[in-house]
């Protein structure tokens, strides 16, 4: 393939077991989709550290995050849409669990 | 009509005219049942509320815990008499009415209102009450829920809740002394206990469990709503917010996580709800409903973490 910037030839070489084009002319590197991604966690790997998880994405908008209860609701407590609350009116044995010892 | 409900109507007439033959003109409001349960057994006449409570009431507590609402009046319901009248095999007390929240708009449910007045309870001194207070019964409550779920007989629904409870300190369980300070703690807040007075002041009712404990008893039932998925994290933020604005002390001040002060109280409520919602559906010969399944869900996940 040519070099998208210079456009001299480039050519392929291997590194950690993940293909690289590297351009003969101006030395720039093209990488394809995950291959950046596979380099980091190889060479994290090499360093003895783990790659950190990617992270959790955010509250849905309008719900405040609160802490809650590790056996908690898995989505309920934490806003997300998995609680019985929210939608619409509330459910009828909930109603009369609000009023009752 | 049993003879206690025919007795006690009787006595919320004469405690709401007298018994001069003074006519009643309350109309709807006479003589109304606002609850006829195996632990109390209420009626409205007018302005008059007479409550009959459970059979067996130690009356030294009972009359102990009516001076503690004669004492906080604006954050207890005071009573209208300051000892109680024995009815057949009950001790009866009298009160004045207040409106109830309102069941079908429990949108409108007055959680700052509920939390405010848990605030100024707790940080009542209990050494400045008239009397020594009796335990607050919420771990007794709690107990006697999980008796009622072994009666019920097997249910394939018992054995997470039966394992949750078995997993909790012997103090949430009724069987020791709560840790930390006691405090005055209500022992049985739900949305049912809160009234409101004719110059829309909200006030605390039903004094039967009220006592010295651990003040986040008080505020584990919204909190194990909220932590099973019931409860809106608006609601619950909106109740935890004021109780700590209030200065209410079951739960660090500021920013810090309240789930160590919560977590056994919650796990305890959940428990105990889940146990009552399992016999009153094998009472009934029903299924679970996904509410009442969420309970359950959560006494299983409590074994887990």
């Amino acid at each position: 393939m040519q070099c998208p910037k210079c456009h001299a030839p480039m050519h392929t070489y291997n590194r950690n077991g993940v293909q690289i084009e590297q351009c003969n002319g101006c030395r720039g590197i093209f990488l394809d989709y995950g291959e950046l991604e596979s380099l980091t966690r190889l060479e994290a790997q090499w360093g003895g550290q783990q790659v950190p998880p990617p992270p959790a994405p955010p509250a849905p908008q309008g719900y405040p995050a609160a802490p809650a209860p590790a056996w908690g609701a898995p989505h309920g407590g934490h806003g997300g849409h998995g609680g019985h609350h929210g939608h619409g009116k509330r459910h009828k044995s909930f109603g009369h669990m609000l009023f009752s010892s | 009509m049993t003879a206690l409900l025919a007795a006690l109507t009787g006595k919320a007439r004469t405690a709401a005219h007298g018994t001069t033959g003074e006519a009643c003109v309350c109309g709807e409001g006479a003589g109304v049942v606002l609850a006829d349960r195996a632990d109390a057994t209420v009626i409205r006449h007018g302005a008059i509320v007479a409550k009959a409570h459970a059979q067996h009431t130690p009356p030294e507590e009972l009359a102990a815990r009516l001076a503690v609402a004669e004492r906080l009046p604006g954050i207890l319901l005071p009573p209208l008499r300051a000892t109680p009248a024995p009815l057949h095999d009950r001790l009866v007390t009298f009160w004045p009415h207040g409106t109830p929240v309102d069941r079908d708009d429990p949108d409108a449910a007055p959680w700052e209102a509920a939390a405010d007045l848990l605030a100024r309870l707790h940080r009542t001194d209990p050494a400045l009450l008239p009397h020594p207070l009796p335990a607050m019964r919420g771990p007794a409550k709690a107990a006697r829920a999980l008796a009622r779920l072994r009666a019920a007989g097997p249910h394939p629904a018992a054995p997470p809740v039966l394992r949750a409870w078995h997993g909790l300190p012997p103090w949430a369980r009724a069987e020791g002394p709560a840790p930390g300070p006691p405090r005055l703690c209500h022992g049985d807040l739900h949305l049912g206990q809160l009234v409101r007075t004719p110059d829309g002041t909200w006030l605390l009712i039903d004094v039967d469990d009220l006592g010295v404990g651990d003040p986040a008893w008080d505020l584990a039932r919204p909190a194990a709503w909220y932590a099973c998925g019931l409860l809106s994290p608006q609601e619950w933020t909106r109740f935890l917010d004021t109780y700590r604005a209030a200065q209410g002390p079951a739960v660090p001040p500021g920013g810090a996580d309240p789930w160590p002060c919560l977590d056994i109280p919650a796990r305890a409520l959940t428990v105990q709800t889940a146990a009552l919602a399992i016999a009153k559906a094998v009472a009934a010969d029903r299924p679970l409903d996904e509410v009442e399944q969420a309970l359950i869900d959560a006494c299983d996940r409590m074994g887990r973490v």
